[in-house]
C-alpha cells in the first residue's frame, strides 16, 4: 500500500476535496467583493462578509518555490519528487502546497506555469500540478 | 492592528528568570520524561534559591502529546502532580508564539501577580522514541485523518517541516542569491561551538566539505541542515522581580516579542522570503530602547539552519535580502570572538532539539557568566529567538545590572 496521508473532510472543505471527481478546483470566494480565499472559512478575509461560497478557479498556476523531497519519509514512498508553492492565476495571494507530476527535479523552477491534475485518493481527489505543456 | 510604537506598559519587565536548570541531554538516554523533568525542575529551584514550597505556577509548551511519540512526554499536570506543587497559575499547550509561548505565559502570569514563581519546562525523548521505531516527526505516518492547516501540506507528501522550511530556503536562494555554502557556515558554527560544550551532541569537528558532500534531505537543505533528535529537559523559574531570593543570579527580561500578523500556515504568508519571526521581532524592538547592536550573544533557533538566518534577518542584523553577505564572514561575524557569538552551545544542529529552551538556557549562562570554554566575554544583552514559518516568538534578556 502506497503512502497516502488522508484529509478530514468537513462541510466547509468538501467542495475543495472532492471537485476533483468532475475537474473542477474549487476555491473559496466571496459573493460581495469578489476576493478568493483558501483555505475555506465561511467569512470573507477581506470585508468579512458572510456571503460566501466555493467557485471554480482556472486550474493555471505559478510555481513560487519549491522543494526536491529526496528523504523516504515512510517505508512505502517513493522518492525523490517535486513540491511546490504555487500560486493561482486567478488570485496570486491565493496558493496552495502541492506535488508536481510530470516534472522532472532538474525541470522545475520559481515563476514556471502549471495546470491542475487530480489523482483520486479514497474518497477525495488531490489537486496535484504539472507543467504547462504549451509553454 | 499594527504593533504600537510606543507600548503603554512594558509588563515583562516586572519578571526575571530567577533560575535554570537542565537534566542530561543526549541520545538514547532511556530515561522517562518525568524523571528527566523532575531532574531539570529540582535543578532550577535550587539554583532559584527557592524550594518545593516556593513554586506557585507551572507552564510548559506544548502539553502533554501521546500523538507524536517523543514530542512532549511530559505535561503540567504529571509534573505538578509528581512534585505535589500547590499553584495558584498554571497553563501548558502549543497555541502560541511557537516554543517559548509558555515562558511568555508565566511573565505574564508573574507580571499581572497571579503567581510569584512560575517554573517553566520543556521536555523531549525523541532520540528514544525513533530507537523504539516510532519516527517522531512525519505527521500522518499514524493512519488517522488529518485536520487544520496540516490537511493542506500533508497528503501532498509535504510530510516533513523539512519541506515547509526548504521551500521557504528555495524561494530566497532565488530572490536573494543565497548559496548551500551560506547555509553552512550557520552549521560549521554550531558545531564549532558545540565543541566547546561538554553537554553538546555532535562534538567532532565539521568542514565544509561535509556539509555540502553529506546527503540531501529535501533540495537545498541536506542533512546537517537539520537538527538532532535527543531526549532532556530545561526548566527556568520565571520570578517577579521584588520576589526574587538571590539577586546575583537574576537575568532581566527586557522585551517579548509575540506577534504574528501574517496568516497563520506555512504556505499563505505573504511575502515567502520572511516568517512569523519577522513579525515577532519587529514587536520585540518596539518595546526596548535596546538596538540590535546592543547584543553580545544571540541564541536563535536552528532547528533547520535556514530558520536561524530567517531569525538573524528577522531581528535586524543585516538588511533584508543581504544574508549571504553577513554570513561570507562565517567564524569572523557569528563565531566566539565574532561580532554576534550565535549559538554558543552547539545550537540544536549539533547541541541536541531541546525545541527552543536550550537557547533561553544557554542565553542566561552566558548572561551568568558561567559559559566556561564558551562564555562571551562580558555579555549583558542576548537575545533568544525560537520556531519556524508561522511560529515565532523571542525576548530579549539581559544581565542585572
Amino acid at each position: 500500500m502506497t503512502f497516502q496521508p488522508l484529509p478530514t473532510v468537513t462541510d466547509d472543505t468538501a467542495p475543495f476535496w472532492e471537485g476533483g471527481a468532475v475537474g473542477e478546483l474549487r476555491i473559496n470566494r466571496c459573493r460581495d467583493c469578489r476576493t478568493w480565499f483558501h483555505p475555506p472559512a465561511p467569512v470573507c478575509p477581506a470585508c468579512i462578509s458572510i456571503n460566501v461560497g466555493p467557485e471554480v478557479a482556472s486550474g493555471r498556476a505559478t510555481v513560487a518555490a519549491y522543494t526536491i523531497n529526496v528523504q523516504p519519509w515512510a517505508p512505502d514512498m517513493e522518492v525523490p519528487y517535486v513540491l511546490a508553492y504555487v500560486e493561482l492565476d486567478d488570485d496570486p495571494s491565493v496558493r496552495l502546497t502541492t506535488r508536481l507530476v510530470d516534472c522532472a527535479p532538474d525541470q522545475v523552477a520559481v515563476g514556471m506555469p502549471v495546470e491542475v491534475t487530480f489523482q483520486a485518493a479514497a474518497d477525495i481527489w488531490l489537486p496535484l500540478f504539472r507543467p504547462v505543456k504549451d509553454h | 492592528m499594527s504593533i504600537p510604537a510606543r507600548p503603554p506598559v512594558i509588563g515583562e519587565r516586572n519578571a526575571v528568570i530567577s533560575g535554570i536548570g537542565q537534566s542530561p541531554v543526549g541520545r538514547r538516554l532511556g530515561r522517562t520524561g518525568i524523571s528527566l523533568t523532575v531532574e531539570a525542575a529540582l535543578a532550577a529551584i535550587a539554583d532559584a534559591g527557592l524550594t518545593r514550597d516556593d513554586i506557585d505556577g507551572v507552564a510548559s509548551y506544548p502539553g502533554a502529546m501521546d500523538s507524536s511519540p517523543g514530542m512532549s512526554p511530559t505535561g503540567v499536570p504529571e509534573l505538578k502532580d509528581a512534585l505535589r506543587l500547590k499553584v495558584n497559575w498554571f497553563h501548558g499547550g502549543a497555541e502560541g508564539p511557537a516554543q517559548l509561548g509558555a515562558l511568555f505565559n508565566a511573565i505574564a502570569a508573574v507580571s499581572a501577580g497571579l503567581a510569584n514563581h512560575v517554573l517553566v519546562f520543556r521536555t523531549v525523548t525523541e532520540s528514544s522514541a525513533q530507537t523504539a521505531g516510532r519516527r517522531a516527526s512525519v505527521v500522518g505516518s499514524g493512519g488517522s485523518r488529518i485536520g487544520g492547516a496540516m490537511q493542506y501540506l500533508v497528503p501532498f507528501h509535504a510530510v516533513s517541516a523539512a519541506n515547509w522550511v526548504g521551500m521557504y530556503a528555495q524561494r530566497y536562494m532565488h530572490q536573494y542569491g543565497l548559496q548551500r555554502e551560506h547555509l553552512g557556515q550557520i552549521a560549521l558554527n554550531a558545531r564549532r561551538h558545540a565543541g566547546l560544550n561538554p553537554r553538546a551532541i555532535f562534538r567532532d569537528p565539521l568542514t565544509m566539505d561535509d556539509y555540502l558532500n553529506a546527503r540531501l534531505v529535501s533540495w537545498p537543505l541536506g542533512l546537517y541542515d537539520c537538527d538532532i533528535p535527543c531526549d532532556g529537559s530545561v526548566a527556568v523559574i520565571v520570578s517577579r522581580a521584588d520576589a526574587a531570593p538571590d539577586l546575583k543570579q537574576v537575568v532581566r527580561v527586557e522585551a517579548i516579542g509575540s506577534a504574528l500578523h501574517g496568516r497563520d500556515s506555512w504556505d499563505q504568508r505573504a511575502d515567502l522570503t520572511t516568517m512569523a519571526s519577522h513579525d515577532a521581532a519587529k514587536m520585540m524592538w518596539a518595546r526596548t530602547d535596546l538596538k540590535p547592536t546592543d547584543v553580545d550573544s544571540a541564541h536563535l533557533y536552528d532547528g533547520f539552519s535556514y530558520l536561524c538566518l530567517q531569525w538573524l534577518e528577522a531581528l535586524g542584523f543585516f538588511p533584508k535580502g543581504e544574508a549571504a553577505g553577513f554570513l561570507d564572514g562565517g567564524e569572523a561575524r557569528i563565531g566566539l570572538g565574532g561580532e554576534l557569538p550565535l549559538n554558543t552551545n552547539g545550537g540544536q544542529l549539533s547541541g541536541g532539539r531541546m525545541h527552543g529552551y536550550g537557547y533561553l538556557h544557554e542565553a542566561c549562562v552566558q548572561l551568568r557568566g558561567e559559559g566556561g570554554d564558551r562564555q562571551v566575554q562580558g555579555a549583558e544583552v542576548s537575545v533568544v529567538g525560537a520556531g519556524g514559518g508561522p511560529l515565532g516568538g523571542c525576548l530579549l534578556l539581559t544581565k542585572d545590572r
